[in-house]
Protein backbone atom coordinates (compact mmCIF):
# COMPACT_ATOMS: atom_id res chain seq x y z
CA UNK A 1 0.00 0.00 0.00
CA UNK A 2 1.24 3.30 -0.67
CA UNK A 3 1.57 5.77 1.68
CA UNK A 4 -0.72 8.11 0.41
CA UNK A 5 -3.61 5.48 -0.43
CA UNK A 6 -6.23 4.90 1.72
CA UNK A 7 -6.64 0.83 3.41
CA UNK A 8 -10.08 -0.42 4.11
CA UNK A 9 -10.97 -2.75 6.94
CA UNK A 10 -13.29 -3.10 9.32
CA UNK A 11 -13.41 -3.95 12.81
CA UNK A 12 -15.44 -4.92 15.72
CA UNK A 13 -15.54 -2.40 18.15
CA UNK A 14 -17.78 -2.97 21.13
CA UNK A 15 -19.58 -5.41 19.88
CA UNK A 16 -20.58 -3.88 17.29
CA UNK A 17 -18.90 -4.04 13.26
CA UNK A 18 -17.72 -0.62 11.65
CA UNK A 19 -16.11 -0.35 8.72
CA UNK A 20 -13.48 2.73 7.15
CA UNK A 21 -10.41 3.86 5.44
CA UNK A 22 -7.48 5.09 6.42
CA UNK A 23 -4.23 6.32 5.58
CA UNK A 24 -1.49 3.70 6.92
CA UNK A 25 0.14 6.32 9.74
CA UNK A 26 -3.44 6.49 10.92
CA UNK A 27 -3.22 5.90 14.69
CA UNK A 28 -5.62 3.50 16.45
CA UNK A 29 -6.92 6.47 18.62
CA UNK A 30 -7.56 8.64 15.92
CA UNK A 31 -9.43 5.81 14.19
CA UNK A 32 -11.62 5.31 16.97
CA UNK A 33 -12.03 9.04 18.03
CA UNK A 34 -12.28 10.87 14.43
CA UNK A 35 -13.98 8.33 12.61
CA UNK A 36 -15.52 5.86 14.49
CA UNK A 37 -16.84 8.86 17.61
CA UNK A 38 -15.78 7.55 20.06
CA UNK A 39 -14.37 9.87 21.86
CA UNK A 40 -14.65 8.28 25.53
CA UNK A 41 -10.80 6.78 24.68
CA UNK A 42 -8.73 9.76 25.65
CA UNK A 43 -5.33 11.08 24.44
CA UNK A 44 -3.59 12.22 27.01
CA UNK A 45 0.14 12.28 26.18
CA UNK A 46 0.02 10.87 23.17
CA UNK A 47 3.58 9.36 23.66
CA UNK A 48 2.81 6.31 25.31
CA UNK A 49 3.61 6.65 28.83
CA UNK A 50 -0.04 8.05 29.90
CA UNK A 51 -2.51 5.39 29.68
CA UNK A 52 -5.35 7.37 29.34
CA UNK A 53 -5.81 5.74 25.61
CA UNK A 54 -6.07 1.95 26.99
CA UNK A 55 -8.26 -0.25 24.86
CA UNK A 56 -8.98 -3.39 25.00
CA UNK A 57 -7.70 -5.45 21.66
CA UNK A 58 -8.56 -9.00 21.55
CA UNK A 59 -8.55 -9.42 24.73
CA UNK A 60 -5.43 -7.43 26.20
CA UNK A 61 -4.98 -3.67 27.04
CA UNK A 62 -3.47 -1.76 24.21
CA UNK A 63 -2.45 1.73 24.07
CA UNK A 64 -4.37 3.04 21.34
CA UNK A 65 -1.91 5.78 20.37
CA UNK A 66 1.07 3.10 20.00
CA UNK A 67 -0.54 1.22 17.44
CA UNK A 68 -1.29 1.82 13.84
CA UNK A 69 -5.36 1.52 12.74
CA UNK A 70 -4.21 -1.14 10.40
CA UNK A 71 -2.83 -3.46 12.62
CA UNK A 72 -6.45 -3.60 14.23
CA UNK A 73 -8.00 -4.62 11.31
CA UNK A 74 -10.71 -7.75 12.21
CA UNK A 75 -9.49 -7.37 15.79
CA UNK A 76 -12.17 -7.25 18.58
CA UNK A 77 -12.02 -3.74 20.18
CA UNK A 78 -13.76 -3.20 23.62
CA UNK A 79 -13.79 0.85 24.66
CA UNK A 80 -15.21 2.19 27.58
CA UNK A 81 -18.09 3.04 25.98
CA UNK A 82 -18.37 -1.07 25.76
CA UNK A 83 -18.53 -1.15 29.31
CA UNK A 84 -21.80 -0.33 30.29
CA UNK A 85 -25.02 -3.27 29.56
CA UNK A 86 -27.15 -1.74 27.00
CA UNK A 87 -25.38 2.06 27.41
CA UNK A 88 -26.58 2.32 30.49
CA UNK A 89 -26.49 0.04 33.16
CA UNK A 90 -23.21 0.67 34.76
CA UNK A 91 -20.13 -1.67 34.77
CA UNK A 92 -19.44 -3.08 38.38
CA UNK A 93 -15.72 -1.87 37.75
CA UNK A 94 -17.36 1.96 36.69
CA UNK A 95 -19.82 1.69 39.37
CA UNK A 96 -17.06 0.58 42.12
CA UNK A 97 -15.29 3.58 40.89
CA UNK A 98 -18.00 5.82 41.22
CA UNK A 99 -18.74 4.83 44.81
CA UNK A 100 -15.18 4.42 46.12
CA UNK A 101 -13.81 7.98 44.79
CA UNK A 102 -11.84 6.06 42.02
CA UNK A 103 -11.32 9.50 40.20
CA UNK A 104 -11.41 12.96 39.92
CA UNK A 105 -11.21 14.87 36.98
CA UNK A 106 -11.67 12.11 35.49
CA UNK A 107 -9.46 12.59 32.45
CA UNK A 108 -7.06 9.30 33.22
CA UNK A 109 -10.35 6.39 33.85
CA UNK A 110 -11.33 5.33 30.86
CA UNK A 111 -7.84 3.87 30.58
CA UNK A 112 -7.71 2.82 34.30
CA UNK A 113 -10.94 1.22 33.84
CA UNK A 114 -10.11 -0.88 30.58
CA UNK A 115 -6.66 -1.68 32.44
CA UNK A 116 -8.65 -2.62 35.45
CA UNK A 117 -10.57 -4.87 33.76
CA UNK A 118 -7.85 -6.45 31.90
CA UNK A 119 -6.58 -7.29 35.77
CA UNK A 120 -9.44 -8.76 37.19
CA UNK A 121 -10.62 -10.85 34.49
CA UNK A 122 -6.72 -12.37 34.70
CA UNK A 123 -6.94 -12.09 38.48
CA UNK A 124 -9.91 -11.74 40.26
CA UNK A 125 -8.74 -11.46 43.70
CA UNK A 126 -5.47 -9.01 43.18
CA UNK A 127 -3.74 -8.21 46.12
CA UNK A 128 -2.67 -4.22 46.67
CA UNK A 129 0.56 -4.65 45.25
CA UNK A 130 -0.93 -6.35 42.02
CA UNK A 131 -3.33 -3.89 42.05
CA UNK A 132 -1.00 -1.15 41.70
CA UNK A 133 1.49 -3.49 38.93
CA UNK A 134 -1.96 -3.52 37.02
CA UNK A 135 -2.49 -0.13 36.57
CA UNK A 136 0.80 0.82 36.40
CA UNK A 137 0.61 1.43 32.94
CA UNK A 138 -1.54 4.24 33.22
CA UNK A 139 -0.49 7.86 34.96
CA UNK A 140 -3.24 9.82 37.16
CA UNK A 141 -2.40 12.97 38.36
CA UNK A 142 -5.46 13.46 40.91
CA UNK A 143 -6.05 10.42 43.54
CA UNK A 144 -2.74 9.76 44.23
CA UNK A 145 -4.27 6.17 43.47
CA UNK A 146 -5.71 5.49 46.97
CA UNK A 147 -9.15 5.59 45.78
CA UNK A 148 -8.42 3.35 43.02
CA UNK A 149 -6.64 0.83 44.62
CA UNK A 150 -9.82 1.27 46.75
CA UNK A 151 -12.29 0.97 43.70
CA UNK A 152 -10.61 -2.17 41.98
CA UNK A 153 -10.64 -3.79 45.44
CA UNK A 154 -14.29 -3.32 45.66
CA UNK A 155 -14.61 -4.15 41.73
CA UNK A 156 -13.44 -7.82 43.03
CA UNK A 157 -15.07 -8.30 45.39
CA UNK A 158 -18.72 -7.51 43.69
CA UNK A 159 -17.60 -9.02 40.91
CA UNK A 160 -16.60 -12.28 42.04
CA UNK A 161 -19.58 -12.77 44.33
CA UNK A 162 -21.47 -12.43 40.79
CA UNK A 163 -22.94 -9.30 41.80
CA UNK A 164 -23.58 -5.92 39.85
CA UNK A 165 -24.52 -3.73 42.63
CA UNK A 166 -22.39 -2.45 45.14
CA UNK A 167 -23.06 -0.71 48.82
CA UNK A 168 -22.28 2.91 48.79
CA UNK A 169 -19.31 3.53 50.98
CA UNK A 170 -17.86 6.26 53.38
CA UNK A 171 -15.07 8.12 51.49
CA UNK A 172 -12.20 8.76 53.67
CA UNK A 173 -10.93 12.34 53.87
CA UNK B 1 1.38 13.33 16.71
CA UNK B 2 1.47 11.58 13.83
CA UNK B 3 3.84 9.56 12.08
CA UNK B 4 5.67 11.00 8.67
CA UNK B 5 4.02 9.03 5.56
CA UNK B 6 5.33 5.66 4.75
CA UNK B 7 4.41 2.81 2.11
CA UNK B 8 2.35 0.01 4.14
CA UNK B 9 2.90 -3.93 3.92
CA UNK B 10 1.91 -6.51 5.50
CA UNK B 11 3.09 -9.46 4.28
CA UNK B 12 2.22 -13.29 4.73
CA UNK B 13 5.24 -14.74 4.97
CA UNK B 14 8.80 -14.80 5.53
CA UNK B 15 9.70 -15.05 2.07
CA UNK B 16 7.56 -12.10 1.45
CA UNK B 17 8.95 -9.84 4.23
CA UNK B 18 12.70 -10.53 3.17
CA UNK B 19 11.84 -9.72 -0.69
CA UNK B 20 10.16 -6.31 0.45
CA UNK B 21 13.19 -5.45 2.89
CA UNK B 22 15.65 -6.50 0.16
CA UNK B 23 13.74 -3.90 -2.29
CA UNK B 24 13.98 -0.97 -0.02
CA UNK B 25 17.06 -0.48 2.22
CA UNK B 26 15.23 2.28 4.26
CA UNK B 27 12.02 0.00 4.79
CA UNK B 28 11.43 -0.94 9.03
CA UNK B 29 10.17 -3.76 10.48
CA UNK B 30 7.15 -3.09 12.92
CA UNK B 31 6.80 -6.13 15.07
CA UNK B 32 5.06 -5.05 18.31
CA UNK B 33 5.83 -1.64 17.56
CA UNK B 34 6.37 -0.32 21.49
CA UNK B 35 9.33 1.28 20.35
CA UNK B 36 9.22 1.98 16.61
CA UNK B 37 5.89 3.70 16.86
CA UNK B 38 6.57 6.42 19.36
CA UNK B 39 10.20 6.94 17.69
CA UNK B 40 7.89 7.43 14.48
CA UNK B 41 5.30 9.57 15.82
CA UNK B 42 8.62 12.02 17.34
CA UNK B 43 9.60 11.93 14.23
CA UNK B 44 12.78 10.28 15.54
CA UNK B 45 12.82 7.60 12.88
CA UNK B 46 11.13 8.34 9.40
CA UNK B 47 11.21 4.66 7.52
CA UNK B 48 9.89 5.33 4.17
CA UNK B 49 8.34 1.86 4.23
CA UNK B 50 6.98 -0.22 7.04
CA UNK B 51 6.83 -3.95 7.06
CA UNK B 52 4.30 -5.12 9.45
CA UNK B 53 4.82 -8.14 10.93
CA UNK B 54 2.68 -8.12 13.84
CA UNK B 55 0.14 -10.82 12.55
CA UNK B 56 2.61 -13.19 10.62
CA UNK B 57 1.76 -16.34 12.09
CA UNK B 58 3.90 -19.12 12.98
CA UNK B 59 6.88 -16.66 15.02
CA UNK B 60 5.18 -16.85 18.67
CA UNK B 61 5.89 -20.23 20.43
CA UNK B 62 7.84 -21.06 23.11
CA UNK B 63 9.21 -24.65 22.77
CA UNK B 64 11.09 -27.07 24.67
CA UNK B 65 13.86 -28.56 22.38
CA UNK B 66 15.78 -30.38 24.28
CA UNK B 67 19.52 -28.92 24.67
CA UNK B 68 17.68 -25.60 24.44
CA UNK B 69 14.78 -23.15 24.76
CA UNK B 70 13.26 -21.64 21.00
CA UNK B 71 11.39 -18.49 21.51
CA UNK B 72 9.53 -17.34 18.47
CA UNK B 73 10.80 -13.34 17.40
CA UNK B 74 6.78 -12.44 17.71
CA UNK B 75 6.69 -13.77 21.34
CA UNK B 76 5.24 -10.97 23.47
CA UNK B 77 6.95 -10.34 27.02
CA UNK B 78 3.51 -10.91 28.67
CA UNK B 79 3.68 -14.61 26.91
CA UNK B 80 7.24 -14.96 28.03
CA UNK B 81 6.71 -13.38 31.27
CA UNK B 82 3.77 -16.30 32.09
CA UNK B 83 5.60 -19.21 30.58
CA UNK B 84 6.79 -21.81 33.64
CA UNK B 85 9.46 -23.35 31.16
CA UNK B 86 10.84 -20.06 31.11
CA UNK B 87 10.86 -19.34 34.74
CA UNK B 88 11.70 -22.94 35.66
CA UNK B 89 14.64 -22.48 33.74
CA UNK B 90 15.88 -19.16 33.28
CA UNK B 91 14.46 -16.86 35.70
CA UNK B 92 16.64 -13.78 34.70
CA UNK B 93 14.20 -13.65 32.13
CA UNK B 94 11.31 -13.81 33.55
CA UNK B 95 12.96 -11.02 35.82
CA UNK B 96 13.34 -8.92 32.59
CA UNK B 97 10.64 -8.83 31.05
CA UNK B 98 8.78 -8.39 34.38
CA UNK B 99 10.41 -4.52 34.25
CA UNK B 100 9.66 -3.93 30.66
CA UNK B 101 7.52 -0.69 30.46
CA UNK B 102 3.82 -1.52 31.68
CA UNK B 103 0.72 -3.82 31.08
CA UNK B 104 0.08 -2.36 27.42
CA UNK B 105 3.60 -2.26 26.51
CA UNK B 106 4.37 -6.05 27.41
CA UNK B 107 1.12 -6.85 25.58
CA UNK B 108 2.29 -5.77 22.56
CA UNK B 109 5.78 -5.69 22.54
CA UNK B 110 8.22 -8.67 21.36
CA UNK B 111 11.32 -10.23 22.11
CA UNK B 112 12.28 -10.36 18.88
CA UNK B 113 11.61 -6.41 18.73
CA UNK B 114 13.53 -5.73 21.71
CA UNK B 115 16.62 -7.82 20.58
CA UNK B 116 17.19 -5.68 17.17
CA UNK B 117 16.22 -2.02 18.83
CA UNK B 118 19.40 -2.83 20.57
CA UNK B 119 18.77 -0.44 23.22
CA UNK B 120 21.71 -0.59 25.70
CA UNK B 121 19.54 0.58 28.32
CA UNK B 122 16.68 -2.32 27.13
CA UNK B 123 16.16 -5.21 29.76
CA UNK B 124 16.10 -7.81 26.69
CA UNK B 125 19.42 -6.94 25.49
CA UNK B 126 21.41 -7.29 28.63
CA UNK B 127 19.00 -10.69 29.83
CA UNK B 128 19.92 -12.14 26.34
CA UNK B 129 23.05 -11.51 26.49
CA UNK B 130 24.02 -13.07 30.23
CA UNK B 131 21.71 -16.20 29.24
CA UNK B 132 24.35 -16.42 25.88
CA UNK B 133 21.32 -16.41 23.60
CA UNK B 134 21.72 -17.15 20.08
CA UNK B 135 20.03 -15.91 17.60
CA UNK B 136 18.39 -17.34 14.37
CA UNK B 137 18.31 -14.63 11.47
CA UNK B 138 16.53 -15.43 8.17
CA UNK B 139 17.62 -13.84 4.63
CA UNK B 140 17.71 -14.16 1.15
CA UNK B 141 20.82 -16.74 1.22
CA UNK B 142 18.94 -18.86 3.93
CA UNK B 143 19.64 -18.97 7.55
CA UNK B 144 22.34 -18.01 9.74
CA UNK B 145 22.61 -18.46 13.80
CA UNK B 146 25.14 -15.59 15.72
CA UNK B 147 26.05 -16.20 19.10
CA UNK B 148 24.85 -13.13 21.77
CA UNK B 149 28.20 -11.42 22.03
CA UNK B 150 28.26 -10.71 18.18
CA UNK B 151 24.78 -9.82 17.69
CA UNK B 152 24.46 -6.27 19.75
CA UNK B 153 27.10 -4.81 17.25
CA UNK B 154 26.61 -0.80 18.31
CA UNK B 155 24.04 1.43 19.31
CA UNK B 156 21.01 0.33 18.23
CA UNK B 157 22.21 -1.96 15.84
CA UNK B 158 22.55 -5.62 15.73
CA UNK B 159 23.88 -7.86 13.27
CA UNK B 160 20.74 -8.28 11.45
CA UNK B 161 21.26 -6.93 8.00
CA UNK B 162 18.85 -4.40 6.28
CA UNK B 163 16.99 -7.56 3.67
CA UNK B 164 16.95 -10.08 6.90
CA UNK B 165 14.83 -10.55 9.80
CA UNK B 166 15.62 -12.23 13.27
CA UNK B 167 13.07 -15.19 13.93
CA UNK B 168 14.23 -17.13 16.42
CA UNK B 169 15.78 -16.78 19.85
CA UNK B 170 17.65 -19.98 21.32
CA UNK B 171 18.43 -20.26 25.20
CA UNK B 172 20.88 -23.08 25.58
CA UNK B 173 20.14 -24.57 28.58
CA UNK B 174 22.20 -24.61 31.85
CA UNK B 175 23.80 -27.44 33.31
CA UNK B 176 22.40 -28.71 36.68
CA UNK B 177 23.08 -26.40 40.00
CA UNK B 178 22.63 -23.53 37.72
CA UNK B 179 20.36 -20.47 38.85
CA UNK B 180 20.00 -16.88 36.88
CA UNK B 181 18.78 -13.56 38.33
CA UNK B 182 18.37 -9.72 36.99
CA UNK B 183 17.49 -6.89 38.24
CA UNK B 184 17.43 -2.80 37.32
CA UNK B 185 17.83 0.23 38.91
CA UNK B 186 15.40 3.28 37.21
CA UNK B 187 14.68 6.79 38.58
CA UNK B 188 11.19 5.83 38.62
CA UNK B 189 9.06 2.52 38.04
CA UNK B 190 8.86 2.16 34.23
CA UNK B 191 11.36 5.00 33.63
CA UNK B 192 14.68 4.34 32.13
CA UNK B 193 17.17 2.30 33.65
CA UNK B 194 20.59 4.02 35.79
CA UNK B 195 21.70 0.47 35.28
CA UNK B 196 21.13 -3.17 35.02
CA UNK B 197 22.73 -6.59 35.81
CA UNK B 198 21.78 -10.31 34.93
CA UNK B 199 24.03 -13.09 36.39
CA UNK B 200 23.86 -16.75 35.60
CA UNK B 201 26.22 -19.27 37.67
CA UNK B 202 26.66 -22.95 37.56
CA UNK B 203 28.00 -24.63 41.26
CA UNK B 204 30.00 -27.52 41.90
CA UNK B 205 31.55 -29.54 44.94
CA UNK B 206 29.97 -27.71 47.55
CA UNK B 207 29.55 -24.00 46.82
CA UNK B 208 32.34 -23.20 44.48
CA UNK B 209 31.65 -21.80 40.91
CA UNK B 210 31.82 -23.93 38.22
CA UNK B 211 31.09 -20.95 35.83
CA UNK B 212 29.37 -17.88 35.70
CA UNK B 213 28.38 -15.30 33.41
CA UNK B 214 27.50 -11.71 33.94
CA UNK B 215 25.65 -8.96 32.06
CA UNK B 216 26.03 -5.30 31.86
CA UNK B 217 23.69 -2.78 30.34
CA UNK B 218 23.18 1.12 30.38
CA UNK B 219 27.07 1.20 30.33
CA UNK B 220 28.17 1.78 27.00
CA UNK B 221 26.54 1.28 23.20
CA UNK B 222 26.18 -2.05 23.63
CA UNK B 223 25.22 -4.63 26.35
CA UNK B 224 28.52 -5.95 27.91
CA UNK B 225 29.96 -9.12 29.73
CA UNK B 226 31.65 -8.12 32.53
CA UNK B 227 34.35 -10.75 31.48
CA UNK B 228 36.93 -9.99 34.44
CA UNK B 229 34.28 -10.86 37.08
CA UNK B 230 33.31 -13.94 35.85
CA UNK B 231 37.05 -15.27 35.74
CA UNK B 232 37.35 -14.41 39.34
CA UNK B 233 34.14 -16.14 40.20
CA UNK B 234 35.00 -19.17 38.62
CA UNK B 235 36.33 -21.85 41.04
CA UNK B 236 35.93 -19.58 43.98
CA UNK B 237 33.64 -20.09 46.70
CA UNK B 238 30.75 -18.34 46.68
CA UNK B 239 30.77 -16.35 49.59
CA UNK B 240 29.87 -13.10 50.92
CA UNK B 241 33.37 -11.77 50.04
CA UNK B 242 33.84 -13.59 46.51
CA UNK B 243 30.11 -12.03 45.74
CA UNK B 244 31.76 -8.35 47.00
CA UNK B 245 34.72 -8.61 44.96
CA UNK B 246 33.15 -10.13 42.03
CA UNK B 247 31.33 -7.07 42.59
CA UNK B 248 33.73 -4.35 42.32
CA UNK B 249 34.82 -6.23 39.54
CA UNK B 250 32.05 -6.01 37.02
CA UNK B 251 32.49 -2.30 36.43
CA UNK B 252 35.72 -2.90 34.29
CA UNK B 253 34.71 -2.23 30.72
CA UNK B 254 32.05 -0.75 31.76
CA UNK B 255 31.04 3.55 30.28
CA UNK B 256 28.09 4.46 31.98
CA UNK B 257 27.13 7.91 30.45
CA UNK B 258 26.80 11.32 33.11
CA UNK B 259 23.15 12.22 32.76
CA UNK B 260 20.19 14.28 34.48
CA UNK B 261 19.11 10.75 35.69
CA UNK B 262 22.62 10.10 37.44
CA UNK B 263 26.56 10.77 37.36
CA UNK B 264 28.64 8.37 36.05
CA UNK B 265 29.99 7.45 39.46
CA UNK B 266 26.63 7.15 40.72
CA UNK B 267 25.78 4.49 37.58
CA UNK B 268 29.16 2.34 38.23
CA UNK B 269 28.00 1.79 42.10
CA UNK B 270 24.97 1.05 41.37
CA UNK B 271 26.31 -1.76 39.32
CA UNK B 272 27.98 -3.03 41.82
CA UNK B 273 25.39 -3.01 44.15
CA UNK B 274 22.94 -4.95 41.49
CA UNK B 275 26.43 -7.58 40.59
CA UNK B 276 25.93 -8.03 44.42
CA UNK B 277 22.24 -8.39 44.57
CA UNK B 278 21.16 -10.26 41.51
CA UNK B 279 24.09 -12.95 42.55
CA UNK B 280 22.94 -13.03 45.83
CA UNK B 281 19.33 -14.07 44.20
CA UNK B 282 20.77 -16.44 41.88
CA UNK B 283 22.67 -17.89 44.14
CA UNK B 284 19.72 -18.00 47.02
CA UNK B 285 17.76 -20.13 43.78
CA UNK B 286 20.57 -22.72 43.22
CA UNK B 287 20.47 -23.18 46.66
CA UNK B 288 23.16 -21.86 48.27
CA UNK B 289 22.39 -21.37 52.19
CA UNK B 290 22.45 -18.25 54.02
CA UNK B 291 21.99 -15.67 51.00
CA UNK B 292 20.54 -12.53 52.28
CA UNK B 293 18.36 -10.75 49.34
CA UNK B 294 15.66 -8.34 49.31
CA UNK B 295 13.80 -9.10 45.85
Amino acid sequence: MKADEQIRMSMRVNHKQYSGAVEPRTLLVNFLRDDLGLTGTHVGCDTGHCGACTIIMDGRTVKSCMILAVQARDAEILTVEGLAEDGKKLHPIQEAFMQNHGLQCGFCTPGILMSSLFLLQRNPHPTEEEIRGGVEGNLCRCTGYVGIVRSVKAAAEVLSKGKTTTKKKEVDH
Amino acid sequence: MIPKKFDYHAPASIDEVIRILGENEEAKILAGGQSLLPMMKLRLAAPTAVVDISRLPGFSYVRDMGTHLAIGALTTHDTLGNDKSVKERFSLITDAVARIGDQQVRNLGTIGGSACHADPAGDIPTALLAADAQFVIEGKRGKRVVPARDFFVDLFTTAVGHDEMLTEVRLPYLPQRSASAYMKHSVREGGFAIAMVGVVATLEDGNSCRDARIGVGAAGPTPIRAVSAEKYLKGNTLDEATIAEAADRAVEGAEPPSDVHGSREYRLETIKVLTKRSLRIALKRAGVPGMRVSE
